[in-house]
């Protein structure tokens, strides 16, 4: 047996869960999928006292429609649940396209869509976007809840807002306007394994071809997903030029990232290849936009 | 910390087992070591290399990355349930014909990804097999021929249809 011993609870609704951790305070940690954790648990690089299984209670999995037009999805909502739901086929094709590129399909069965954003892994593809799409975190403690911008959520390297003693509950997806396109470029050495840059990008168009809204993230090149400013600074309002792209792309690796050298590529090396994803991610977004989405 | 045991009930290849188990016991541990059910291959433990997957209600996932405990109430099946040596799965005949496999060591967590994966997609492509297998690591064959029997089952089902 590898992992260290623990205690373990297996609540059955979110009230008993969010009582456990309330009782357990910083001894207690969340179970999701547990393809992080439990791998962590293996090493014994993690050694949580206590365990509050998430796995028995169903009324957190589920992709809903919001009245506006978006979805709300339930934090034990299996990636590979996401990746095939209609509902977010028809509304977010960013994330059918950013999954099949997040580990292997035996992870995304089992790993779950709120669980690899609480992770808050810098080069986890699902924490970047959930940036990207500001998507609201709720999160909820016994007799407590409160919402988090998915902008605000992440705080460190594998660090969020979020407490002990409260869990994720769920996340909510804003509706993208007309003429929205987005998409997702990353390099890895291997199918299924992590970046070593990417990025993902979103752009409105208006009825002339320019950009009403230009949002852009970069993952894998600083110690969390960077929110670019530069997309839309230099975007919006503007045609999206070939020239533009480019300089939003010398802008975005000279002044926005801070890329670390390791094991995986070194930082110049990261730097050159943002630059390429900068301009192939902004360009066919802006395809898919000019066709409607 | 304790180190308490928990009762479960769980249902491996259509046979229903009732255990204690320590909560950090691995479902993978659990197989090989509390019931002798050692064609579940463990190679890594933390989710790279596949050998160690079982399908978990019908879903292909990491028997090292699941605690025994989270197994309780739910069912599971291993390469122990295809076929027998004298009368193989079909897909372990292909692999067979094939030459899909050297050592062996990894073809259990192969032939549980793919059987639920041809069950959704009967004419795959080959880069939708490829896909489908870019979380399982074979040392020995370079993947080509693990590609050439899955189609060779692939057509022989269509046929057999
Ligand atoms: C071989 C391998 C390759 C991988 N490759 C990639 C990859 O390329 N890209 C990628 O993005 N990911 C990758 N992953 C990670 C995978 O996506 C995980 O599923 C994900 O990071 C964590 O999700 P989980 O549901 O399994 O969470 P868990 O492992 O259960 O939990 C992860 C952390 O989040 C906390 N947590 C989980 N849910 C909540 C909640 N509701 N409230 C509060 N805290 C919570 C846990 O306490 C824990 O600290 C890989 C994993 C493996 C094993
Ligand atoms: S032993 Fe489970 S993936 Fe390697
Ligand atoms: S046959 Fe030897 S590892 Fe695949």
């Amino acid at each position: 047996m590898k992992p260290v011993n623990f205690d373990y609870y297996a609540p059955s609704s979110v009230d008993e869960a969010l009582d456990t951790l309330a009782e357990l305070g910083y001894d207690g940690k969340v179970l999701a999928g547990g393809q992080s954790l439990i791998a962590a648990m293996n090493f014994r690089m993690a050694r949580p006292s206590a365990l509050v299984d998430l796995n028995n209670v169903p009324e957190l999995s589920y992709v809903k429609p919001t009245e506006d037009g978006g979805l709300a999805i339930g934090t034990m909502t299996r990636v590979f649940d996401v990746e095939h739901s209609a509902e977010v086929i028809k509304r977010f094709p960013l994330l059918i396209e950013v999954s099949k590129y997040i580990a292997h399909p035996q992870i995304r069965r089992r790993g779950t869509f709120g669980g690899a954003i609480a992770h808050a892994d810098p080069a986890g593809q699902l924490p970047s976007i959930s940036v990207l799409m500001n998507m609201q975190a709720l999160i909820k403690s016994k007799g407590e809840e409160r919402w988090v911008d998915g902008q605000d959520l992440i705080i460190g390297p594998f660090m969020t807002v979020i407490e002990p003693h409260e869990m994720l509950a769920e996340l909510v997806l804003k509706p993208w306007p007309a003429r929205t396109g987005s998409n997702y470029v990353q390099v890895s050495r291997q199918s299924g394994g992590y970046a070593q840059s990417a990025v993902a990008s979103i752009v409105t168009l208006d009825e002339n071809e320019r950009c009403k809204d230009a949002r852009m993230v970069l993952m894998s090149v600083g110690e969390v997903p960077i929110l670019s400013q530069k997309a839309g600074e230099i975007l919006v309002g503007n045609a999206p030029t070939r020239e533009a792209i480019e300089e939003v792309a010398e802008l975005a690796v000279t002044t926005e990232i801070d890329p670390a050298t390791d094991l995986h590529a070194t930082a110049d090396y990261r730097r050159s290849i943002t630059r390429v994803l900068v301009v192939r991610s902004l360009t066919e977004a802006v395809e898919r936009a000019k066709r409607g989405g | 910390m304790s180190n308490k045991l928990f009762p479960i009930t769980v249902t491996v290849n259509g046979v229903e087992y009732k255990r204690e188990v320590e909560a950090r016991l691995l479902l993978s541990d659990f197989l090989r070591h509390d019931l002798g059910l050692l064609g579940t291959h463990v190679g890594c433990e933390h989710g790279i290399c596949g050998a160690c997957t079982i399908l978990f209600d019908g879903g292909a996932v990491r028997s090292c990355l699941i605690f025994a405990v989270q197994a309780n109430g739910h069912e599971i099946r291993t390469v122990e349930s295809l076929g027998t040596p004298e009368n193989l799965h079909p897909l372990q005949q292909s692999f067979h014909e094939k030459h899909a496999l050297q050592c062996g060591f990894c073809t259990p967590g192969f032939l549980m990804t793919l059987v639920p994966f041809l069950e959704e997609n009967p004419h795959p492509s080959d880069d939708e097999i490829r896909e489908a297998i870019d979380g399982n690591i074979c040392r020995c064959t370079g993947y080509e021929k693990i590609v050439e029997a899955v189609q060779d089952a692939a057509a022989k089902n269509s046929q057999a249809k």
